[in-house]
């Protein structure tokens, strides 16, 4: 094992966790993150690699397939990021580009987004956020948005009050000050 | 505005980058023998019309999607939204 | 004295008395007083001064379209000018002022220009101060703002805070009226999702005004169990304290919500108002209609109101304006308010009625077939003129005076896509036109269906058909026939107002016509007429029949002004909501960014990104010294700088190569595995677009950097070119820029640096990783790591990436081990300061009107092959004799200053535009040199080395002579970052 201590995206030895009201909001650093982008000509190959790694169908447009340990959701055609626990798949990049080989290109993506759980009333704290119609979003739902002009996943997962949130890590600290101050607005 | 996005839905134009007329798809045949002419028209000259118009709209807060949407200037009527990759097939863009 | 007109009953909380302050004078007022209905109670009639004349003014309305009562609400940061009294819900502690009045209410200085108003008249600007035009900026403007507007500003920052929110619905009901509350009823009992919204704190419209019966109830009662059952909906979003401002396209609706707008302070992390962004399938406008006037000499003194207005005071709020009041009225309508009056224990003097057949009372006195034509008070009413139908006089005493001409449909927001309202004949008023805003449809007042129960059936129904339900049943209700004359003006009258605000009379109008500024555009800019605060809410249909009264045409001839948003007037904080100072934009952080912070680093914003500008160390009082300590110790030894802010984009599939042949001017397809390259990429019309390099990792994977500038416009361009220009090539594209922490490690000792944390068998000898290799390996035991040997500084240098959330350790890592070499961290100066003497461009040269020509890399435009921008990079004007050319400029002096943006001059002759030799971009000063060094573009530059020319900054009124020197200063054979 290397000699590198990380830091999570909010720039702590731990993540972080915020409170208003019953609505928890937690620093996620423990997600592996891959995209998976079919290459042209392989795409119903690539499908089937998917829904093996998630014994199901590839999610459509909007959707996300929730499963352990990969999960995945929808981000463009024939394009889908891949999920899974990073102390078990620090190398999730590495082993789905085995498994896809040719039909595939994978990119890593663990570091590329800061991750945020919210869970508890989320409708009106995400009604200050982005233009998603959040309240007709169901579990296994998965919109990309805007938020506070940063570029983010929503995926509403189960049960429907907890919403996993990434957004670039870059802009953690942006992202997790809009959040927090939504939450103590709304709630 | 709302763009109905073909795979996602209705979305907000805030969503959407715009780059203006969709003819910039039919990019001219480099090798042609008046090819500066065609360039110089491709990268120059656009219709303005008051009315309907074919325009390209990149989705860059949602799937990075470039789509043709046919867009009425005068009335913001959207009359079809297309996704820009199926168009530049069609048009045979891909030889 | 203590609420002297304040009657029983009312929807007041008695129990709740609420302290306040007006002009400094503290009065009592109840939980649910608005300021007006406050103040009113109180006694006071006067809230105000106009803007042009200075008259005084009390309020006209009991709601938003109200012209006259506009305070200063609150002080300190807080200020805010131009609140309408009539719609702010009393709070204890409000603190109000009245505003356009020196040096007080009563006694105002500037009310001579009412004296004056035979100047003042409409047009006064435009003739007055038509020459000489140079006095315009120095005495007329000034006299004019300091004379002009209503309220002032505090002067400082905003102190609350603005969100922005974004609902969606299928129906989207605008006002809580009879027809809004129906309309949401039936949308919420069929399950559909429902927003209503009301500007009132309370809902239920004129129906928590009128003293009438619904569904066998008071109106007041029934509007409190359909409020209730609407609560009890979990598919419907009541809004009160919620403005519907504008309809935009789509079904896009902005509304404002005063959150805490009836609070002295907003609680602790709320905001003052939320802007709702309400994205609906169906709208219905249920905007009630707006009480108009009637025009007549002396119409505007404290105390004149609209009869409808009278009656809310009364019915709603228990206040009564006076004692003894009279009403003027051309409808029935007058008569419900000198009955609700009378019935509330208030004197009727009289109710004088144009019409000749006025109903009679047994309780009050009707003039029928009278009309009033003056009125008599000096800072409020306390006589009117009637004019009787036999032609005599009559004086009636009272206080104030509920006028009312009819009513006009509230058809603002069915204009907002140019939607023209309509003539209707029998109405004598504009309806909604056809060319509603997409998916809004219009019921109740607003259409002109001016009774209860029209209200009730046509918001179920409406609603009922625009969702495709069942409209739900409509309870009995009060349906008179609602006929209403056209009677706009006293006959005679002149100093008649007909936009109180903006102080425009009849006479205005008159003089607008017979200065032949006809049409209603140009009598809306000669008089100003509508053109308040208010957009002429209650004043564009009497100036409008004026008009065409003198014309000889009819109205609906003559035309009207349409509406804009907003409805009402918008704070700017509400529009910038979050947006403010540092959360303008969201900050980018470099991976590195905490531990900069700890080394005390000067920061630079640079795009979103915060960059390390500089470290100083102890000692250092100068930034100069600081960045030249980093540049010197980096070309002795070895520097790291944070470059992660380079956009990074990840090119994968078969025909990755073939794509980056086509959006780089020079060849891809050959660059080996293991390998970089530097790609120039160009705009379509041949300029150059962004530089950067492209690292082939595999035959089917490359790695790009653009510049951080530029990142996400690349990304947009490359996705253009893959999606529709080449769409069946395989091609996949992800932005990689912030998933990996990038450090370059620059200077002759960067080699033995890297080597202590790079894992084996890296072999970093120059022969096993030689200039512009590339390779995936493993750092520090194991961690993953993308290693680059490139150089932006000129010197041997790499570039080591390794996952973003390691970057920090890593980056303490090389401050380790590099110790006993006495690394330096560097900023972006240093960075800026070595490209220069390097050489290399940079946005400050990439500025969107250079080509590959220009900077010195027209051979790399491949003429073997087709790519983005070739075929027009070759065109003639882009390739004459003389271009500029990329240069160096050194002083030929040491000490002088060279300065970015100074043009380059010959050494004898003109300094003039026409004799511009060319202009520097980027200059630093040099350690190495000793002296400034700059990057310029000058004609035929790479034919005039050693020259010497002047550079000249107007700007600056600086010149200074330079020489024309390689852009190279620092090691132009390269054999530094080769070594």
């Amino acid at each position: 094992m290397h000699e590198l201590t990380p830091i999570t995206a909010l720039g702590g030895a731990e993540p972080r966790f915020d409170t208003v009201g019953d609505t928890g909001l937690w620093e996620n650093p423990g997600l592996a993150l891959a995209s998976v982008h079919a290459r042209v000509g392989h795409e119903k190959a690539c499908r089937k690699h998917l829904a093996t790694l998630l014994e199901a169908d590839a999610p459509g447009p909007g959707k996300c397939h929730l499963h352990d340990p990969e999960a995945a959701f929808w981000m463009g055609p024939d394009q889908w990021m891949v999920g899974a626990p990073y102390d078990s798949h620090e190398d999730l990049a590495a082993q789905l580009s085995t498994r896809f080989g040719d039909t595939a290109s994978v990119t890593e993506q663990s570091d590329a987004w800061a991750v945020f759980d919210l869970k508890g009333d989320v409708v009106p704290v995400m009604e200050l956020l982005c233009p998603i119609n959040i309240r007709a979003m169901q579990t296994g739902d998965a919109q990309r948005t805007s938020i506070h002009h940063l570029g983010c996943f929503v995926l509403r997962r189960d049960p429907a009050s907890h919403l996993r949130i990434l957004g670039p890590r870059a802009s953690a600290t942006s992202l997790h000050h809009a959040l927090l101050t939504a939450m103590k607005a709304a709630l | 505005m709302i763009i109905n996005h073909p795979l996602l839905g209705p979305r907000d134009s805030a969503e959407f980058v715009y780059m203006g007329d969709a003819s910039l798809i039919e990019r001219p045949d480099p090798d042609a023998e008046d090819a500066a002419e065609l360039f110089h028209d491709y990268a120059y000259l656009r219709e303005n019309p008051a009315g309907e118009l074919r325009e390209l709209w990149f989705h860059e807060g949602g799937d990075r999607s470039w789509l043709v949407v046919t867009r009425n200037t005068v009335t913001h009527e959207i009359s079809k939204v297309e996704l820009a990759r199926d168009v530049a097939r069609n048009k045979g863009r891909s030889t | 004295m203590s609420q002297i007109n304040r009657l029983n009953g009312g929807q007041i909380d008695r129990a709740r008395a609420l302290r306040f302050t007006f002009d400094g004078k503290s009065y009592a007022g109840h939980q649910g007083d608005t300021l007006a209905s406050a103040l009113l109670a109180n006694g006071v009639r006067l809230m105000g001064r106009s803007f042009k004349y200075h008259r005084p003014r009390g309020p006209l309305t009991a709601d938003s379209s109200e012209p006259n009562a506009l305070v200063e609400l609150r002080n300190g940061a807080r200020q805010e000018p131009n609140t309408r009294a009539t719609t702010i819900e009393l709070f204890d502690g409000l603190d109000a002022n009245s505003q356009n009045r020196w040096p007080s209410l009563k006694f105002d200085v500037m009310a001579v220009n009412d004296a004056a108003s035979n100047f003042l008249t409409a047009g006064f600007y435009y003739k007055t101060f038509m020459w000489p035009a140079a006095f315009w900026e120095k005495l007329y403007e000034p006299i004019i703002r300091k004379a002009a507007g209503l309220g002032s500003l505090s002067m400082t920052a905003d102190a609350d805070e603005y969100d922005k929110g974004f609902r969606h619905c299928d129906l989207l009901v605008i006002g809580a009226g009879p027809a809004g509350l129906m309309a949401a009823l039936t949308a919420g009992r069929a399950g559909k999702e429902v927003i209503l919204a009301d500007e009132d704190f309370a809902m239920g419209g004129r129906l928590l005004t009128e003293q009438e019966e619904v569904g066998g109830t008071s109106a007041l009662d029934w509007t409190v169990q359909m409020v209730a059952e609407l609560s009890s909906l979990p598919n419907v979003r009541l809004m009160p304290r919620t403005t519907v401002i504008g309809a935009f396209d789509h079904g896009i609706y902005g509304a404002v919500e005063r959150v805490s707008d009836h609070l002295a302070t907003p609680d602790a992390g709320k905001p003052r108002q939320i802007l709702w962004r309400i994205y609906s399938q169906h709208t219905l406008l249920c905007a009630g209609a707006l009480e108009r006037p009637i025009a007549f000499d002396h119409n505007d003194r404290p105390g004149v109101m609209l009869a409808s207005a009278m009656r809310s005071y009364v019915n709603r709020w228990a206040a009564t304006p006076a004692q003894k009041v009279a009403v003027f009225t051309s409808c029935d309508d007058g008569h419900r308010t000198a009955r609700d009056l009378n019935a509330a224990g208030v004197k009727i003097a009289a109710v004088v009625d144009t019409r000749a057949d006025a109903p009679s009372s047994m309780d009050y006195e009707v003039l029928a077939g009278a009309q009033v034509t003056q009125t008599k008070g000096r800072l409020g009413l306390t006589f009117a003129q009637v004019r009787l139908a036999d032609g005599s006089e009559r004086t009636l005493e009272c206080g104030a005076l509920g006028i009312t001409g009819g009513w006009n449909p509230n058809v603002h927001l069915t204009c907002h896509q140019r939607g023209r309202p309509a003539w209707d004949a029998d109405l004598n008023a504009f309806v909604p036109g056809q060319d509603l805003p997409p998916g809004m449809s219009v019921a109740g007042a607003a259409t002109g269906a001016f009774s209860t129960h029209a209200a009730l059936s046509q918001g179920a129904d409406s609603a009922a058909k625009a969702l495709g339900v069942k409209a739900a049943d409509v309870p009995e209700a009060q349906d008179a026939p609602t006929g209403q004359s056209a009677f706009w003006y006293v006959e005679g009258c002149s100093r008649a107002w007909l936009d109180q605000q903006n102080d425009v009379t009849v006479k205005d109008v008159k003089l607008s016509h017979q200065e032949g500024f006809r049409s209603v555009e140009h009598l809306k800019r000669y008089t100003t007429l509508g053109m308040a605060t208010d957009q002429g809410k209650t004043s564009n249909m009497g100036g409008l029949a004026i008009m065409a009264e003198l014309a000889g045409k009819a109205i609906p001839e003559v035309g009207t002004t349409i509406f804009r948003p907003p409805y009402t007037p918008t704070a700017i904080g509400t529009l910038a909501g979050r947006m403010r100072g540092m959360e303008f934009h969201p900050t980018r952080l470099t991976p590195s960014h905490f531990w900069a912070k700890e080394r005390g680093a000067v920061f630079v914003e640079v795009g979103n990104w915060l960059r390390a500008q500089w470290f100083p160390i102890e000692g250092e009082t100068h930034w100069r010294q600081s960045v030249d300590r980093e540049v010197s110790q980096t070309r002795a030894s070895v520097g790291v700088c944070d470059c992660t802010t380079l956009g990074k984009i990840d090119v994968q599939g078969v025909d990755a190569a073939t794509f980056l042949n086509k959006i780089y001017c020079n060849p891809f397809v050959k660059v080996p595995v293991g390998k970089v390259r530097y790609g120039l990429m160009l705009r379509e019309d041949g300029i150059a677009m962004d530089d950067g390099t492209a690292a082939r990792l595999a035959e089917d994977h490359f790695v790009v950097t653009t510049t951080t500038a530029n990142a996400g416009k690349v990304y947009q361009h490359m996705e253009f070119v893959r999606q529709c220009l080449m769409p069946d090539e395989d091609v996949q594209l992800i932005s990689t820029t912030e998933a990996w922490a990038q450090y370059a490690v620059a200077g002759p000792n960067s080699r033995a640096l890297l080597q202590k944390i790079v894992d084996a068998p890296t072999d970093l000898s120059n022969e096993g990783f030689p200039f512009m290799a590339c390779a995936n390996i493993t750092v520090c035991g194991g961690l993953r790591a993308r290693l680059f040997r490139i150089s932006f500084s000129g010197e041997l240098a790499y570039e080591i990436a390794v996952p973003a959330r390691y970057g920090d350790a890593l980056m303490r890592r090389l401050m380790d081990e590099g110790e006993e070499f006495g690394v330096v961290p560097y900023g972006t100066e240093a960075l800026g300061v070595m490209r220069i003497e390097k050489g290399h461009a940079a946005g400050n040269e990439l500025n969107g009107t250079t080509t590959a020509l220009n900077l010195g890399m027209g051979g790399m435009v491949s003429v073997k092959k087709d790519s983005i921008g070739s075929v027009l990079s070759r065109r003639d004007g882009l390739n004459e004799d003389g271009a500029l050319n990329l240069i160096g400029v050194k002083p030929v002096n040491a000490e002088d200053k060279i300065t970015a943006g100074g043009h380059l001059m010959n050494e004898t002759g003109p300094v003039d535009a026409s004799h511009d030799q060319g202009y520097v971009t980027s200059a630093a000063y040099s350690p190495e040199l000793g002296s400034m060094v700059g990057l310029a573009f000058l004609n035929s530059g790479k034919d005039r080395l050693g020259e010497r020319m002047r550079l000249v900054s107007p700007v600056t009124q600086s010149e200074v002579l330079v020489e024309v020197a390689s852009a190279h200063f620092v090691d132009p054979e390269g054999g530094r970052q080769r070594a």
